[in-house]
């Protein structure tokens, strides 16, 4: 989690129950999206939460490469999650280490659970995230755009996939925690949901719950989940209002 | 419509981008939801080129094996061309290379498609062919037929004022011949369609650019439509 140089722990939620940034328990970071910023790539979205910066682009469905991958029923998701050198206070050293390589892992298994990868046998859809700037969160930033990069590339799955990480601070479960919070805070659990049909397909944990606080943490982070869900969907719409009004005006005739 | 939608199904049965949970029916693409018997069905804004047989398309030779070679499409696959659906049949199994090299473009017809997405092309078939020289454009394959217009209008417009040779793939890939100011034409009139082409007076504005960015007819460099491609046979 980074270095955590700070010689004292600093005040996560004060007398009025504001938390370090003046947010209340239960609310989000600012997020804004922008559908589409690549050209090259088949699909690509850039989302801006808090003050994480990542960029998601995705290719395919095409050739497996390697080729000893491919499966000859469906297809392959393939994700890379990377963070660049100068995401972080301290200079990350560049490439794969293991904390990348198990976000990588979670992510393409919970797009696996929501592509209708059958109807693309023996090809690869691969999922490039690229963190820009981290402030906490940017496993669940990388989902959010990723998916809708899915979506802009024309991809079948079942629903958009929005993700929100919830913890423990100071005593108290709060949402969307920024990098104060996680590393000074008790607990992280991010999670992804399906909206479609209520499913979680990704959660982890991080430190300690109880019964009762993890029970509330989940519905405080499906709660989360929904309301970045509605701004996926309008991020996504405001981009294809246009051109899919006028194409519908035009089926109708 | 986007992923996870609902669609009312209007007692039709489910096609291309939707899917059924229980008994509703969501949208698994984005897109725009028709319903004509007997399928409701999403048509995608994005997404690779979806083949059909009879598609003429324009493919890169991505690799040559002993009897065929893999042309890319822009498909999520690459498309096999086996010698016998070409003229140079009678070449020796591993000689290929002699045809068609790694990186040559052709102009091929979708000849036949199965269940796990192969996608087998043909040579053969009139205006089929190898593109030699010219350049490589790309508009979005839901746009072509704009860019071929009502029985091949648009596109005899275009390459008659600009004096330039065009193929045209319905996999979004379109191969221009000519001189350069003529190829920089075609590209600025697909830009247009692209941007504007469920507009109406499509046609009066492509027009309007031409006239505007060069010579009419006949007063400009000579058109260099070679006799060696001929016409060809456009549908829309």
């Amino acid at each position: 989690m980074g270095s955590v140089g700070a010689k004292e722990v600093p005040e996560l939620l004060n007398a009025e129950g504001r938390r370090i940034d003046g947010r209340r328990l239960d609310e989000l970071r600012p997020i804004s999206i922008k559908i589409a910023p690549l050209t090259r790539a088949d699909g690509s979205a850039f989302v801006e939460w808090g003050e994480n910066k990542v960029m998601a682009a995705v290719y395919g469905p095409r050739e497996v490469h390697p080729r000893h991958l491919m499966e000859t029923d469906k297809a392959i998701v393939q994700c890379r999650y990377n963070m660049a050198a100068f995401s972080v206070d301290e200079r990350k050293r560049p490439g794969l280490d293991r904390r990348s390589q198990e976000i990588s892992k979670v992510i393409t298994e919970a797009f696996e659970s929501v592509i209708f990868t059958e109807e693309f046998p023996k090809t690869s859809i691969d999922i490039y995230i690229e963190v820009l700037q981290a402030n906490a969160g940017t496993r669940c930033a990388g989902l959010v755009a990723a998916s809708l990069a899915l979506a802009d590339a024309g991809i079948p799955m079942a629903d958009l996939v929005p993700a929100v990480a919830v913890g423990k601070v100071a005593g108290r479960i709060a949402l969307d925690l920024k990098k104060e919070e996680d590393n000074f805070g008790e607990a992280d659990l991010p999670m992804a949901l399906v909206p479609q049909s209520g499913r979680l397909v990704l959660l982890q944990m991080e430190g300690h719950l109880n019964r009762g606080e993890l029970r509330e943490a989940l519905d405080l982070g499906v709660t989360g989940c929904r309301e970045i869900y509605r701004k996926m969907r309008e991020a996504l719409r405001a981009r294809y209002e246009a051109a899919g009004g006028a194409e519908e005006a035009e089926a109708a005739a | 419509m986007l992923p996870g939608d609902e669609i009312p199904d209007r007692g039709l049965r489910p096609g291309f981008g939707t899917y059924r949970m229980g008994s509703h029916l969501y949208a698994s693409v984005l897109g725009y939801a028709t319903w004509r018997e007997p399928f409701v069905r999403i048509v995608p804004f994005a997404g690779r080129y979806a083949a059909r047989t009879g598609d003429t398309v324009v493919g890169i030779v991505q690799d040559v094996q002993k009897t065929f070679w893999l042309l890319d499409i822009d498909a999520p696959r690459w498309a096999p061309l086996h010698v016998s659906g070409t003229p140079w049949d009678e070449t020796p199994p591993g000689e290929l290379d002699q045809h068609l090299r790694v990186g040559d473009a052709v102009l091929v017809a979708v000849e036949d498609l199965d269940p796990t997405g192969r996608i087998g092309v043909t040579l053969k078939g009139e205006g089929l062919g190898r593109l030699s020289g010219g350049t490589i454009l790309h508009v979005s394959p839901a746009r072509i037929p704009r860019v071929i217009g009502k029985g091949g209008s648009m596109i005899h417009t275009i390459t008659r004022r600009t004096g330039t040779e065009v193929a045209v793939g319905q996999n979004g890939r379109i191969w221009v011949s000519g001189d350069a100011d003529g190829i920089r034409r075609v590209r600025d009139c697909l830009r247009l369609i692209e941007e504007e082409g469920q507009r109406p007076g499509l046609t009066e504005r492509i027009e309007g650019f031409l006239d505007m960015t060069g010579p009419t007819d006949g007063a400009g460099p000579a058109p260099s439509l070679s006799s060696e491609q001929g016409e060809r046979r456009w549908e829309a």
